[in-house]
This record gives C-alpha cells, sequence and structure tokens, in this order.
C-alpha cells in the first residue's frame, strides 16, 4: 500500500472489480480502449459541433415555437448578438461574415461521425459489460439515503475515496446515462426533424415536436445542456485531479502511485 | 516479434483490406444507384456522400409535408436577391408577356416555353413550407405546373441524370437529379397564395423542391438544361452553390 499524505492509493491487489483478472505486473487500465478512443472522437465531434452550430445560428438569431417563423413573426426569445445577415433585425449596426457553408458541411461530417461512434460505443458497452459494470447504477444506489448521501457529498466538494474513484458515483452514473440514452438521441433526432427531406419520409419525427421551428428551439436548448454538462465534467476533472485523469483517458493507466487520483 | 503480436498485425492487416476493398465496393455500388453527390469531394465529401446516399435512398418518392390553408403565414418573407437586371426589368414592364423558359439538353424535342403555355398545362397547387438554411421559414400555397410534365412534354432521353435549371441571371443556377426532377411536387410555380407570385418570391416563375431548403428554389427560371453529367456546368459541382461553400444537396 502506498500513501501520499493522507491518501491511500490503492495497488494491484486492492482494486475492485475488473481490475481482478489484470496480472499484477500490468498497470491496471482505469478505462478500456474503446471508451477512451469513443470518448476523445465524441469530444472532437462536439467541439467541431458547438462551433459549426453557433455559426449557423449566427444566421438567425431569433427562436420560435411551432411550424414556421421569420422575421415578420413574433420570436420566442432572441439572442441578444449580432447577425451574419443583414435581414435579421438585431439592434447591432453591422453584419458578421457569412460562414454558413463549410459550417453546414462541418456539421453534418462531424453529426454522421459522432452518430457512428455512438453506435460504437452503445454495442461495445453492452458486449463489454460496460454498460451494466460502470454505467447502470448499482443495486442499492438508487436508494434515497445513498442518492442524499452522493449529493451532500457532492455538495461538500468531498473528495472520495480512492477506492470508490475506480468507480462511478451513482451521479456520476445518471448524469452519463442521461447524456448518452437522453440528451445525444434527442439533439440527433431534433437536428434530423429540421430535415425537409427527412420529415417527408417520417413525419412523426417533426410532428411531435409540434413543428419545426419547436424543433430547432429544442435543438438549441439541448445543445445548451450538453454544453453545460461539458462545462461541469471539465470541473470535476480538475477537482479529481486533471493530470491524472487526462492520462487516464488518454492512456488508460491510473494509479501511478506519483499522483492523487 | 511474438506469435501473439504477429497474429494481432496479421488481423489488422486483414481488416483493413476488407475495410478498404469494401468501401470501393460501396462506392461503386453508390455510383451506379446516383448515390454520389457531384460535390463529393474535398475533405466534407464523405459526410456529404452519406447524406445524400441516405436521404436519397430514404426519400425518393416520400412526400413532402403539405399544411391546411389556415397555417399559411401571414407575411411571407422574402430574402434579398441581387438587384434586377435591364433585361429582368424590361421583361417586367411588359407584364411578362415575353417571359420564354427554354428546355435543352438530352430531350426529344428542345422547346420554348412562354408563362401562358405553362399555365395552360396541369397546374398544381400544394401548400408547403420554405424552410431557410439560416433557420427561418413560412408556409404559402404554391401554385405551378409540376416539371415532370414539361419534361414529359419535351420527351427527355432515358439516360438522364439531372436537370440544370438557370435563373435569368446565368451566374444563378442549380440542378437536381431525376428522382427530385420527376417528384410530384417539385413544380415551376408562377403563383403564390391564389396570387400571380411576387417578383420578392421568384415570379414570375420559381422552381420550388420543397423537400430540400430554399436555396435550391432558384427564382427567375429562364432555362433548364437535361443532362447525364454535370461535368461541363460551372466547375463542375453539380451548382452555384458548392462554388460558395454551399452544398449541393439541401435536403437538410
Amino acid at each position: 500500500m502506498a500513501t501520499l499524505g493522507h491518501v491511500q492509493v490503492p495497488t494491484g491487489d486492492q482494486v475492485p472489480s475488473s481490475a481482478f483478472v489484470v496480472p499484477a505486473t500490468t498497470v491496471t487500465s482505469r478505462h478500456s480502449a474503446f471508451v477512451r478512443v469513443t470518448h476523445w472522437v465524441i469530444t472532437l465531434c462536439f467541439f467541431a459541433l458547438l462551433v459549426t452550430g453557433l455559426e449557423i445560428v449566427i444566421s438567425h438569431p431569433r427562436f420560435y415555437w411551432g411550424e414556421a417563423g421569420n422575421v415578420f413573426t413574433t420570436p420566442l426569445f432572441k439572442l441578444p448578438i449580432p447577425a451574419s445577415r443583414e435581414t435579421v433585425p438585431t439592434g447591432y449596426g453591422y453584419v458578421l461574415p457569412d460562414q454558413n457553408g463549410w459550417s453546414r458541411y462541418l456539421h453534418f461530417q462531424a453529426a454522421w461521425l459522432a452518430v457512428f461512434t455512438g453506435l460504437v460505443f452503445t454495442i461495445s458497452s453492452l458486449f463489454t459489460g460496460h454498460l451494466r459494470k460502470n454505467l447502470l447504477p448499482r443495486k442499492g444506489d438508487l436508494s434515497w439515503r445513498s442518492f442524499s448521501t452522493a449529493i451532500a457529498g457532492h455538495l461538500r466538494f468531498q473528495r472520495r475515496s480512492e477506492t470508490e474513484a475506480w468507480s462511478y458515483s451513482v451521479l456520476q452514473r445518471l448524469t452519463y446515462l442521461f447524456v448518452i440514452f437522453v440528451l445525444f438521441p434527442l439533439v440527433i433526432w431534433t437536428g434530423l426533424a429540421m430535415s425537409p427531406a427527412f420529415v417527408s419520409a417520417v413525419p412523426a419525427a417533426v410532428t411531435v415536436f409540434g413543428g419545426q421551428q419547436s424543433a430547432r428551439t429544442i435543438h438549441f436548448f439541448v445543445s445548451l445542456a450538453l454544453v453545460l454538462f461539458l462545462i461541469v465534467h471539465v470541473v470535476m476533472v480538475c477537482v479529481a485531479g486533471f493530470k491524472s485523469r487526462m492520462l487516464a483517458m488518454i492512456t488508460g493507466r491510473a494509479g501511478t502511485h506519483t499522483e492523487r487520483t | 516479434m511474438s506469435d501473439l503480436s504477429r497474429r494481432r498485425l496479421i488481423k489488422a492487416g486483414l481488416v483493413a483490406a476488407a475495410g478498404v476493398s469494401g468501401v470501393g465496393l460501396a462506392g461503386r455500388i453508390a455510383q451506379r444507384y446516383g448515390l454520389i453527390p457531384p460535390d463529393h469531394g474535398g475533405i466534407y465529401g464523405l459526410g456529404e456522400t452519406l447524406t445524400y446516399a441516405s436521404q436519397r435512398l430514404l426519400t425518393r418518392h416520400s412526400l413532402a409535408r403539405e399544411f391546411s390553408a389556415s397555417q399559411i403565414s401571414k407575411r411571407p418573407f422574402a430574402n434579398i436577391v441581387a438587384p434586377p437586371s435591364d433585361a429582368f426589368l424590361r421583361l417586367q414592364a411588359g407584364g411578362f408577356a415575353d417571359w420564354r423558359l427554354s428546355v435543352n439538353g438530352m430531350v426529344a424535342r428542345p422547346s420554348t416555353f412562354s408563362l401562358a403555355q405553362l399555365k395552360s398545362y396541369p397546374t398544381r397547387s400544394q401548400i408547403t413550407e420554405l424552410q431557410c438554411e439560416e433557420g427561418w421559414s413560412y408556409i404559402a400555397e404554391w401554385i405551378g405546373v409540376p416539371l415532370s410534365h414539361v419534361l414529359e412534354a419535351v420527351g427527355v432521353q432515358p439516360q438522364a441524370r439531372y436537370v440544370v435549371y438557370f435563373s435569368i441571371d446565368r451566374d444563378w443556377w442549380d440542378s437536381i437529379d431525376m428522382a427530385d426532377a420527376l417528384h410530384p411536387q417539385t413544380l415551376l410555380a408562377y403563383g403564390m397564395n391564389g396570387n400571380e407570385l411576387p417578383v420578392g418570391n421568384g415570379g414570375p416563375l420559381r422552381i420550388r423542391l420543397p423537400r430540400q431548403l430554399g436555396y435550391k428554389s432558384v427564382k427567375y427560371i429562364a432555362g433548364l438544361t437535361v443532362t447525364d453529367s454535370l461535368k461541363g456546368f460551372g466547375r463542375g459541382l453539380g451548382s452555384a452553390a458548392p462554388e460558395s461553400g454551399y452544398a449541393w444537396y439541401a435536403g437538410i
């Protein structure tokens, strides 16, 4: 048992769950290869989608509810930013350059890559047990007591014990499940609901949202929720130890015994 | 090299070879079934091809949503286009009586149509949404002659694959595949909401493709060319749009 300050760092024989099967001579993998690869590909796609999505939004930074909406329609809300089209009344005396051409190309290219990567992740998660072991809440996790303990610990910025740090807490599990299986599918769906060709084949994809403009507005809010998740995710990585968490997600190695994880 | 790593290397090599030949085969099949867009080159080519191919397979015969009269937008928004040329203004002064649509290329009978002739053909009226790639939209009733009817009148040759269409300003041109050209909702529209099509919205003649974004619905249509290849048109990317950075296919 190596110790660093008051924190006990686990060595091979004390690492829980799947780590038991790893030979003692190799460094235990915190994240399996498919998790690491899909994580960074999705990260890349997300940044591409975010930047190009913003570029597309500034060509019409007004949002509507229902089927149709334009500058003659009362908006649900407007973003207080200048626009890249002179036809949009923004209150600013200037027009930003039009970046929609490449933004739209890259938005859909990144969306395709994200969808394929998401499929690889989902299928691999099912077959390797990643979903069951690491993402679905454990038995007893969903009791009010363990739930409130986890929330209270978070609110007090309590660092989790080393053994616990080798797996996700119930709050992490539920958040990751929500992002992967609710927000990601919803952002893809609302994106497709804005496609006039796609909804000609699957009209229900847009009518369930009450119209194409509603789908666009929801697409915007789901993207905001994903950005919020990203911010919290990065803050939590920093709190837990930026270098070790990054190393774990890049090389798979964790518990290098030189740093608190 | 250990047996294990050699085995892994051979396995990886086989998977890579299968992958490359798989992609090659998929490409040839896609080409044969017209699933490769003209702007398939460049760094965004793969995503663009996936979008066009999947939407073409999914939507070959599907109909764009149509709406009820009560959903028609009270004020259809007309996007700014370049100021009309002198030629356009002269035709406008004459009530567009001298407006002509010329149809040529791979057709049995190259022809020229006046607006009156087009209006004498079977009329289709449909209430559809015009969606701009910028994000705004409006719903209007579009009245016109199905493009398929005009193509039937001139006799399209069987090897035709695309219809190229030109605005009166020849720099503004675009093209569609035959699936879109023969689609029942693809109109040469001359009317809107029970009236003549306003100039701001593309009058006297606008192509309307309700399954694609607004920029494919080029205004002031004066010419159609039926072709089996887009190579001879502009830079060969299918329309003026990719030449200024926008995708040729605008189903999304």
